[in-house]
């Protein structure tokens, strides 16, 4: 081969590497995404079915449920305008606590409860994430127009 | 008094700072030698007075001056003295003077480390340093200030964060920043370069040890991030591609991709706008990272637009500098174009695909990382790029480079035939090979296609990489071997090392969530646990809930765990702190969950395998570029200095 | 052309990315939680904070101008604000607390040490009717109306530039049909 036709050559090939490895990302980047949805866009249906995504707002205080000795935990999440009965198995996170902001990702399953296979609550005491903050701020807009 | 003091100091060297970056850089460009003369003495009363007003915020926490609003809220009388010494940098304002203190001990470095470069040089490198540093001090005067009092004084601290009372809080940060803030030597260089519009040979080996020193620094304090993660707060995950982690994992990404390009710019003079770009690019990275760790500017962008002057600043002080120095690029890259060729089986051919294939690793890290921002800021909701994204995306370009790496490393420059190629790593490809399709299935029983793959390729790089140091050494034929080629053969080792970790950690990880009283036994994989009872511990700002469990394996007692469940006194925050049995060949994780009821706890138990090879392979990494920086062609540089500058000045 | 443009592309790349955190900027999280403003205040019936045994609830503000302010001795901006509430309360303006999130004894010492600017404080130590105040934080402070509605909300520290730009202009509006003695001594008119 002669030094252009190499060079063209190399070009082919990192180009055509670059174009399996942005679809691959895009793939990799659809299937990834998840979106965050309030107790109130759950209510309204906004939600998807058959998804994973991230459910945000308060645990109601006194709704945290578990069988003594079981790893499963049930418990209500709430924007104040609704709320969704969520249920988890394994060990939760030190800052999970009633009356506190939450962030669970999972799935509503067929009856209606949310089925969390992550529970977050990567924040400090005085502090909320700022998707729950938003989500209550949106649902107190609404319950006051 | 004494606060303001330190503040004082602050606005000298901010003064200083302004000196360092006018004069030096118009005395180059206008020939004027008496201004370039002002670069050095400028840099060091700047460090003196940086210096100081950081140990005056040591002595505020060392003290427990609660009238200082960065003190109260950070520290707290019944902190045990060398955490308050490390809460200094526990938060947003006292990380930003660190980030000045550590920016401070870098340009003096420069200053000493330049003394055989050409004055007009290295009067234009200080000159840039002077340029960032006034910018960050500027910040951190204006909307940061560390000094600020309270009024009236508060009569006891809101105490740290609990996650960061942990030794690894005394060397992940400085480390980090270390190499953070290191990268702007490079850019410095770079930017001189520009505004010389000369880039030669001599350029690429004075930068290259600055940029080994800054990449090493990185290396080692992503590695400490990443360990403390694990043991501390990671519930035994040891990286969750969050934007914190990720904003030091993309100038690690660009500045390892600097590095290659370095060496074809050292060796063949070629490469050059490439390389000034990739100095940038990490430059302009680590100032984002910056943003992004220390700050809560960058949380959401909500969150970066709740202080507005903040963040309309750094956006500022953004543009200024990267948007500034790509600028220059776009005017100047040109005149530094360079005529060089090279074959398609050469050391130049696999470098470029080294950088790009780098490059595209960062920018999908990059991507995954604003994208929510982006979103978030039209108005599009709140998002989140999920992990298996980055993992994909970072596989991807990387397994392929990986693989290369091996290649790479035995082509020559310019020009290599395959067929050479080939006969030289031939067997070495087929060991690795061999090693990795039997080895998970000796050692596991079962193996996916992807751990295959990657166990395959980590072994190559081991094997290929300690190809010409084991001729060396153990065969004494051959080259004579430099501390710079061995340190590459040392760091490219570490890599493989690390491949090897990495996934045989996540793929032959075992997790169980399980529910124990005291009395029950637990099987997880060849392990038992014996949980023999819970007892309450008194920390100094803590109190614990304390388990006892027997490891045991085949009913031998290996060891007694203690994982503890702590609340720390003044923030009331519980905290888990995990127990883990340590040896090479695998790490046994034991944490508390919580008190299920009926004296039944919720337990988290993990069995890794070879989870400290991720820490032995970085390691190695930094070693290699230690070994890379002491290389005598370095040190010659600093021996002649009388000799270099004429040489540079009759070229 | 491209030989001098692809050098410009960085930059290019760089402008559209600032950009978009120039944007981001211009969303301020401040303007949303105001949702309350113009509706009637949320009824609240806590315990104070001197005595467990005394209850403050919504009805004591009805028909009166003043201050709600949301405090908590963990909170340290609260201590910036401190001061000058206090010289609000010597100025007469009328000031209830709603202590958020704390211990009865250091909110008292707290109290006892830096002085009492509160007319009463409720205590909040699970953060109850901080919820239904649509409270983020502390410190907060809403201007309750003459009509028991709430007029204005301000998070973060309350400091004289802010009593005298946002609060006294509405204060006055309220104070229109007299009633308001402290207006003088707080600087208005």
């Amino acid at each position: 081969m002669k030094p252009r036709q190499q060079r063209m050559a190399l070009i082919a090939g990192v180009l055509v590497g670059v174009v399996v490895a942005v679809g691959f990302g895009f793939r990799a980047f659809q299937e990834n995404l998840s979106y965050f949805f309030s107790p109130s866009d759950v209510a309204a249906g906004k939600s998807p079915t058959g998804r994973s995504f991230r459910l945000g707002g308060m645990v109601v205080n006194d709704s945290v449920q578990r069988e003594a000795g079981s790893l499963t935990i049930d418990f209500t999440v709430t924007d104040f305008a609704n709320a969704v009965p969520v249920r988890y198995t394994g060990v939760l996170p030190d800052l999970f606590k009633e009356g506190k902001g939450v962030v669970v990702r999972g799935q509503v399953g067929a009856d209606g409860r949310f089925v969390a296979q992550e529970v977050l609550a990567k924040h400090d005491e005085n502090y909320m994430p700022p998707e729950v903050k938003d989500a209550l701020a949106k649902s107190r807009q609404a319950e006051n127009k | 008094m004494i606060p303001e003091i330190g503040q004082f100091a602050l606005v000298l060297a901010l003064c200083l700072a302004l000196v360092q970056a006018t004069f030096p850089l118009l005395g180059a460009a206008l020939g004027r030698t008496e201004w370039m003369a002002l670069a050095r003495p400028a840099a060091a009363g700047q460090f003196v007075f940086v210096a100081i007003a950081f140990g005056i915020l040591e002595y505020a926490f060392l003290t427990d001056d609660f009238s200082v609003e960065f003190v109260a809220q950070h520290s707290n009388s019944a902190l045990p003295a060398f955490y308050k010494f490390t809460a200094a940098w526990g938060g947003h304002e006292g990380s930003m003077l660190f980030w000045i203190t550590v920016l401070a001990i870098w340009t003096m470095a420069v200053t000493v480390g330049s003394r055989s470069q050409p004055e007009e040089f290295a009067s234009r490198v200080l000159g840039v340093l002077g340029i960032v540093s006034a910018g960050i001090i500027a910040f951190s005067l204006l909307t940061s200030n560390p000094f600020l009092r309270l009024a009236p004084a508060a009569l006891d601290g809101n105490d740290l964060n609990p996650l960061l009372q942990d030794p690894g809080m005394i060397f992940h940060p400085p480390m980090l920043y270390l190499g953070y803030v290191g990268v702007a030597v490079p850019f410095s260089f770079a930017i001189a370069a520009l505004l010389t519009g000369r880039l030669d040979k001599d350029w690429a080996k004075w930068t290259r040890p600055w940029t080994v020193a800054a990449w090493l620094c990185l290396t080692i304090g992503i590695t400490l991030g990443s360990w403390w993660a694990y043991y501390e707060l990671g519930w035994g995950g040891w990286w969750f591609w969050d934007p914190v982690e990720n904003s030091s994992f993309m100038p690690w990404l660009m500045t390892t991709a600097l590095l290659h390009s370095l060496a074809v710019t050292e060796r063949r003079g070629i490469f050059k706008s490439w390389t000034v770009l990739l100095a940038i690019a990490a430059f302009s990275l680590s100032l984002l990272g910056t943003f992004l760790t220390r700050s809560p500017v960058m949380v959401s962008v909500h969150a970066f637009a709740a202080d507005p002057t903040r963040g309309l600043f750094i956006l500022s002080l953004l543009g200024l500098i990267s948007g500034g120095g790509l600028l220059l690029y776009a005017f100047r890259a040109r005149a530094l174009e360079a005529e060089g060729g090279f074959k398609l089986v050469s050391r130049e051919a696999f470098l470029l695909a080294n950088n790009i294939l780098l490059v595209i690793a960062a920018v999908a890290v990059l991507f995954g990382t604003l994208y929510p921002l982006f979103i978030d800021a039209l108005g599009g909701g709140k998002i989140s790029v999920g992990p298996p994204y980055f993992n994909a995306m970072f596989l991807v370009p990387v397994l392929p480079l990986c693989a290369l790496l091996g290649l790479g490393m035995h082509s020559a420059w310019r020009t290599m035939s395959a067929d050479a190629l080939l006969r030289r790593l031939k067997w070495p490809a087929v060991a690795a090979v061999a090693a990795g399709v039997i080895l998970p299935f000796v050692f596991f029983r079962t193996a996916s296609v992807l751990a295959i793959v990657s166990i395959t390729i980590g072994i190559w790089v081991c094997v290929s990489s300690m190809l010409d140091p084991a001729r060396k050494l153990i065969l004494r034929t051959g080259a004579p071997l430099t501390r710079g080629h061995f340190g590459m053969c040392l760091a490219h080792f570490g890599v493989g090392v690390f491949i090897l970790g990495a996934t045989v950690a996540s793929a032959y990880n075992l997790e169980v969530d399980v529910s124990a009283k005291p009395g029950d036994t637990v099987k997880a994989g060849n392990y038992e646990f014996v949980f023999r009872g819970m007892k309450r511990v008194q920390g100094p700002n803590f109190v614990a809930d304390e388990g006892e469990f027997e490891l045991r394996r085949d009913g031998k007692l290996l060891t007694v765990l203690t994982p503890q469940k702590r609340v720390y006194r003044v923030q009331q925050n519980p905290m888990t702190e995990a127990a883990i049995n340590t040896n090479p060949a695998r790490d046994v994780f034991l944490a508390l969950g919580d008190p299920l009821g009926d004296n039944a706890w919720s337990l988290r138990i993990q069995v890794k395998p070879m989870i400290s090879f991720l820490w032995i392979g970085s390691g190695i990494m930094a070693l290699g570029g230690v070994l890379a920086i002491t290389d005598r062609r370095y040190r010659q540089l600093r021996q002649k200095p009388a000799v270099r500058v004429e040489a540079v000045g009759a070229a | 052309m491209w030989r001098y443009a692809r050098y410009a592309i960085p930059v290019a790349i760089f402008v559209a990315i600032g950009g978009f955190f120039y944007r981001g900027l211009g969303l301020n999280p401040n303007d949303v939680p105001s949702a309350l403003v113009g509706k009637p205040m949320p009824k609240f019936s806590l315990p104070t904070v001197t005595d467990p045994d005394a209850t403050i609830t919504s009805d004591a503000l009805q028909g009166k101008v003043a201050l709600v302010n949301v405090w908590g001795t963990w909170c340290i901006e609260c201590r910036h604000e401190h001061g000058f509430l206090v010289q609000l309360a010597q100025a007469g303006v009328p000031i209830y607390g709603l202590n958020l999130r704390d211990d009865r004894a250091s909110a008292m010492s707290w109290l006892a040490q830096l002085g009492n600017p509160y007319v009463t404080s409720g205590f909040d130590p699970k953060g109850v009717a901080a919820v239904d105040w649509g409270v983020t934080g502390a410190p907060e402070t809403f201007l309750i109306g003459r009509d028991g509605n709430v007029i204005f909300k301000h998070i973060s520290p309350m400091t004289p530039q802010v009593w005298r730009h946002d609060f006294l202009p509405l204060v006055e509006e309220q104070c229109r049909a007299g009633g308001c003695e402290f207006l003088a001594a707080a600087g208005g008119r």
